[in-house]
């Protein structure tokens, strides 16, 4: 049997049910990799004490025959979600010391499963950006190094942290959330595979929010399996969310394996980039043929209005967090800074100090597109073309059953670069970004390395509410490229 | 005639608009499950939704929606099957979000009128603009320590009602009435207190002043007025306060002002200076509000008779005046409790009752209608004892006093103090025989044609017979005797 | 369209955060690349489209007029940074705000 740590999680799974492995020891072994790849800065918080816990429960219920579905598996929790008297801080420094009186919905979901709780992973700061270089708690490390170069890679964002901690095998899975591509990209740069279900299919109850109209929470795993494991257990209608479907929630496991005989996959020539890495091009061309062998059909298809997805969203996602982020003004919670003078002296003082460069640049262009005079110019054009891109997709569902696309334009880069100028950082979403305007669920396989030993994703789209076919679709992708490097920094 | 003020150069007419807050009636919060109850100590009535804790996402209330249809309904306005609520974004200590829920470009009731009534006896129609549902914030305290506001929260996100009103109202007067009328129908659709003193209708004014035949001119804006009688002051101290500002050369700004009813003058607000830029866009975290039809044809099926229409019926069925309709329908209450005593009785002989004996009685123990210390079945089996002559207009007068006192039944009183009226012809002849004969030279100048005396002589036959003489017997007898 | 300073301080000022005035130009700077880029939007055609605030295509749900929320008041207090108590009950406390 490979090393706790090397085990995926549907393996855990069986080897818990088998009780050829006790939970605490997986929670031990996964404690004491995070304890060893500290350096990867993937966890704001770990929770040692309330793992052990979790997972001496969890034994117990084993032992007498109650395991429930993800009993004894030991989880990473991105800190966007609120856990009730564990800090979250959504890697900001303005809230502070902030201990939540209440559970996530998802969160508490997957407690309710049986899952130990690690502790809490590194992200970027409020969920912005691709690089998690913006969290007040330092940036995290990919687990993965360029051949020959010794230079410390992003792992994307924002979910960085849960994408280097499942990659680095600090953990069987984790929690992410993806705004614009926040599980998407990470999980291409670091992999492992994430899936951003449709909007609406996991609640949005207690997690810290971005952009609420583009927010949607998903796992990030090693497999295709794992992650369509953990997917089932973090969905499902809440009464507390009104945006969240009160829809069935299927097995999402039993779709993994279905194969991909007979579907209809969709080639977006949009995707097809003015000067994209030839390296992505090939991967792309790649992912096509296997699923032609695995007996897809092929069609050429047209998004037309994809160039305009990250515009868009650079209007839509500061708009709704320039007044979502409102909240946090040192009155209630989080930190507050007072140096004299009145409540918008206050106010001023504690954002000014509390929000980091890049939360503070968004709040800003949010500001400005929704104010007097620019509103119908920025927000409401933008609403619009949102209108367009998703009839481009409602028109593609008429003659395809998926969408196969590159995850990103390129592989993981080196901490500093990309960082000139924040317009370059945002074409990092450039594929992921239109799935998050339509609410679509999209997955991100890893799929193959670039010429420097970097992994790449594929992504694959579905119609609302049907991951299974994006599972089928992606679960014949893993098949095929039989993805099993391993990256250079990770556990045993 | 066009109500105006004599300036300096000339009268000036007043155009005024209101926006009033009406908070709704309800159990739980606009969109969470925190109570709404008046009177709860500091920030016991808060859930982490209206306190805008992280990640905390509101879900409406269904009654608070039903609650502005109700409304909209009883305003005779249109109501918008698809609605949707946007966020009015701006920084105050009481506002924890930094926004607050509103509904800025598609409220849920949209045209309707309100039909005012003046003390001259007449109406005026005044339009309704729209009406909206719309969180309300939390309350800061200023006056608790030196140096520090306090916060309380206990109102934040409680469900108000914004109805905004066309700039029809003329004067202070009219406003008064406009303000009245719709607090009368919020209390009888149930779906507003309207109580002013804890502030569960509260009046924004806006208020501008012309020449006659003018178009418009600038307004001001006085925020939060609380009664009725601190509107009617606000609009004449502002127009008056407009009009010395145009006569004296100068431009009325567009400003937000408010009214110190100690000195009867608006002054500028001084916070919220900031550049007014609320920033509206559509709630992300809700969805549009779509109604079905067939939910509002079913409010509107269970709305009461509204005030106009119960005065209609109450003249048109009881023959009453429209002033006496309109006293007995001023409160639901009040209407009620009247028909309840004029049903299968003298209707006229029910409302005077009603609104002479009763409303005194009302106002001399200072009780409501609702807890009146005679009920309706009461009062009504007095007027029974009145019909079936078992006592008299007089001692039932006596009788009600009695009810007043003791909350006794008014048969119970008559047995027990021996009022029943006496029928007996020949007690009374009796009775009439003693009168005459102890007032011999009465009788003699009431022969010799002094007939005012007649009424003399009931008093006296009364008076001997304890007021339980059957009048018109005492009457027949009386004449009968003296013939 | 291009923002100038005096906008950068207005904007900051709406949305409450304080604004070097030595980052006031490099603010500018970096605002105004970005806009020029979102500008693009303009070349789509958008007449008669009808805007989408969201993707999700359902009927807004509704809760009951039910009490839900006890006395939350010891929790929602819990993490006040300024927290003041007197004989009405506890608050919580900002500098003061002149009406």
């Amino acid at each position: 049997m490979n090393a706790p740590t090397g085990l995926t999680l549907a393996e855990a799974r069986a080897a818990l049910a088998a009780k050829r492995i006790s939970a605490r020891e997986l929670a031990e072994a996964h404690l004491a990799a995070i304890e060893k790849l500290n350096n990867l800065n993937a966890f704001i918080t770990v929770t040692p004490e309330r793992a052990l816990a979790d997972a001496t429960a969890a034994d117990a219920r084993i032992a007498r025959g109650e395991a429930r579905p993800l009993e004894g598996i030991p989880l990473a929790i991105k800190d966007l979600f609120c856990t009730t008297g564990i800090r979250s801080t959504a890697a900001s420094r303005i809230l502070g010391t902030f201990i939540p009186p209440y559970e996530s919905t998802v969160s508490a979901r997957l407690w309710a499963a049986g899952a130990v709780c690690l502790g809490k992973t590194n992200l970027d700061e409020f969920a912005m950006g691709s690089s998690n270089t913006t969290s007040a708690f330092g940036n995290v490390v990919n687990p993965w190094r360029r051949r020959g170069d010794n230079r410390d890679l992003v792992p994307g964002g924002s979910s960085g942290g849960s994408a280097a901690a499942v990659a680095a095998r600090l953990c069987l899975g984790a929690t992410a959330t993806d705004t614009g591509g926040s599980i998407r990209q990470p999980a291409a740069f670091t992999g492992t595979v994430g899936i951003k279900p449709t909007y609406g299919r996991c609640s949005r109850w207690g997690i810290v929010a971005f952009a609420s109209s583009l927010d949607q929470a998903g796992p990030i795993a090693r497999t295709v399996r794992d992650a369509a494991i953990l997917l089932r257990e973090m969905s499902g209608h809440d009464p507390k969310d009104s945006t969240s479907a009160d829809v069935p929630v299927p097995d999402f496991e039993a779709a993994v394996g279905q194969g991909v005989k007979g579907l209809r996959i969709g080639v977006p020539k949009e995707y097809r980039l003015d000067g994209m890495a030839p390296e992505i091009e090939a991967l792309w061309q790649q992912g096509i043929a296997w699923l032609k062998d695995a007996g897809a059909t092929i069609h050429d298809i047209s998004l037309p209005h994809t160039r305009y997805a990250l515009p868009t969203y650079y209007i839509v996602a500061p708009a709704e967090a320039s007044s979502n982020l409102a909240r946090y003004d040192g009155v209630r919670y989080g930190l507050r800074v007072e140096e004299g003078g009145d409540l918008d002296d206050l106010y001023e003082a504690t954002r000014g100090a509390g929000f980091g460069a890049e939360v503070r640049r968004r709040i800003l262009i949010g500001t400005y597109v929704l104010s007097a005079g620019y509103y119908d110019a920025y927000y409401l054009k933008a609403q619009k073309v949102r209108a367009l891109i998703q009839r481009d997709f409602d028109e593609a569902w008429r003659s395809v059953d998926a969408i196969l696309t590159p995850a990103t334009p390129s592989s993981a880069f080196a901490i500093g670069e990309k960082q000139d100028d924040p317009v370059t950082m945002y074409l990092n979403d450039v594929f992921t970004v239109p799935a998050n305007l339509a609410g679509l669920p999209g997955i991100s396989v890893p799929s193959g390395l670039d010429a420097s030993g970097l992994p790449l994703g594929l992504q694959v789209l579905g119609r609302a509410f049907d991951e299974e076919t994006v599972f089928r679709v992606a679960a014949a992708i893993e098949a095929a490229a039989g993805f099993d490097a391993l990256p250079q920094l990770r556990a045993a | 005639m066009t109500y105006t003020l004599e300036g300096r150069t000339g009268p000036w007419e007043i155009v005024c608009g209101l926006e009033v807050h009406a908070q709704v009636v309800s159990k739980a919060k606009l969109f969470s499950g925190a109570a709404t109850a008046f009177g709860a100590a500091p920030n016991t009535q808060v859930s982490f939704v209206d306190a805008a804790f992280p990640g905390m996402l509101p879900v409406i209330n269904r009654e608070c929606v039903a609650q502005a249809i109700r409304t909209g309904l009883g305003l005779n306005a249109e109501i918008n099957l698809w609605s949707r609520f946007d966020r009015k974004n701006y920084f105050y200590a009481d506002l924890p979000a930094g926004y607050q829920i509103s509904q800025y470009q598609h409220p849920i009731v949209g045209k309707g009128e309100i039909v005012i009534d003046l003390a001259d006896g007449s109406t005026r129609t005044i339009g309704i603009t729209r009406l909206h549902l719309e969180q309300d914030a939390g309350k800061s305290l200023h006056d608790q320590h030196p140096t520090k506001s306090f916060i309380d929260l206990n109102r934040a996100g409680v469900a108000l009602m914004e109805i905004v009103s066309e700039p029809d109202i003329r004067s202070p007067e009219e406003a008064g009435a406009y303000i009245a009328k719709l607090r009368q129908i919020l209390r009888y659709l149930g779906t507003c207190d309207g109580n002013m003193e804890e502030g569960s209708l509260r009046a924004d004014v806006n208020v501008s002043v012309r020449r006659p035949g003018e178009m418009y001119r600038t307004r001001c804006e006085v925020k939060n007025v609380n009664s009725i009688r601190f509107v009617m002051q606000a609009i004449e101290a502002e127009a008056r306060r407009q009009i010395e500002v145009w006569e004296s050369g100068g431009e009325v700004q567009q400003e937000t002002r408010l009214f110190d009813p100690n000195r009867g003058l608006t002054r500028p607000m001084r916070s919220k200076e900031h550049a007014h830029d609320y920033r509206y866009f559509p709630d992300p975290d809700l969805l549009p509000l779509e109604l079905d039809p067939a939910w509002v044809a079913e409010l509107k099926a269970g709305l009461p008779e509204l005030p106009d229409a119960k005065a209609a019926r109450f003249q048109r069925d009881y023959g009453l005046s429209a002033y006496d309709a309109r006293v007995l329908v001023a409160e639901q209450a009040t209407a009620d409790y009247y028909e309840s005593v004029a049903k299968g009785r003298d209707p006229k002989q029910a409302a005077n009752w009603v609104m002479g004996d009763l409303f005194a009685a009302l106002n001399r123990t200072g009780r409501g209608i609702a807890d009146s210390p005679v009920p309706a079945a009461s009062l009504g089996r007095l007027l029974d004892l009145i019909a079936d002559d078992t006592i008299s207009g007089r001692i039932a007068k006596q009788v009600f006093e009695e009810m007043v006192d003791t909350g006794a039944d008014p048969a119970a009183i008559v047995e027990a103090k021996g009022l029943r009226q006496v029928k007996d012809t020949g007690a009374i002849d009796e009775a009439v025989a003693r009168v005459l004969a102890a007032n011999a030279d009465k009788v003699a100048e009431y022969r010799s044609g002094k007939d005012k005396l007649f009424g003399f002589f009931v008093g006296q036959v009364m008076k001997a017979m304890a007021g339980k003489g059957n009048p018109a017997l005492v009457n027949e007898a009386l004449k009968r005797a003296l013939s | 369209m291009s923002l100038d300073a005096e906008t950068v301080r207005r904007i900051a000022a709406l949305a409450r955060i304080r604004v070097k005035e030595e980052e006031v130009a490099r603010l500018q700077g970096e605002l105004n690349h970005i806009l020029a880029w979102i500008e693009q939007l303009s070349e789509v055609e958008t007449e008669g489209v009808e805007p989408l605030p969201g993707a999700m295509r359902m009927k807004l749900k509704m809760r009951e007029d039910v009490v839900t929320e006890g006395d939350l008041h010891d929790a929602i207090l819990a993490n006040a940074p300024d927290r003041a108590d007197n004989a009405m009950g506890s608050f919580f406390a900002v500098p003061k705000v002149v009406e």
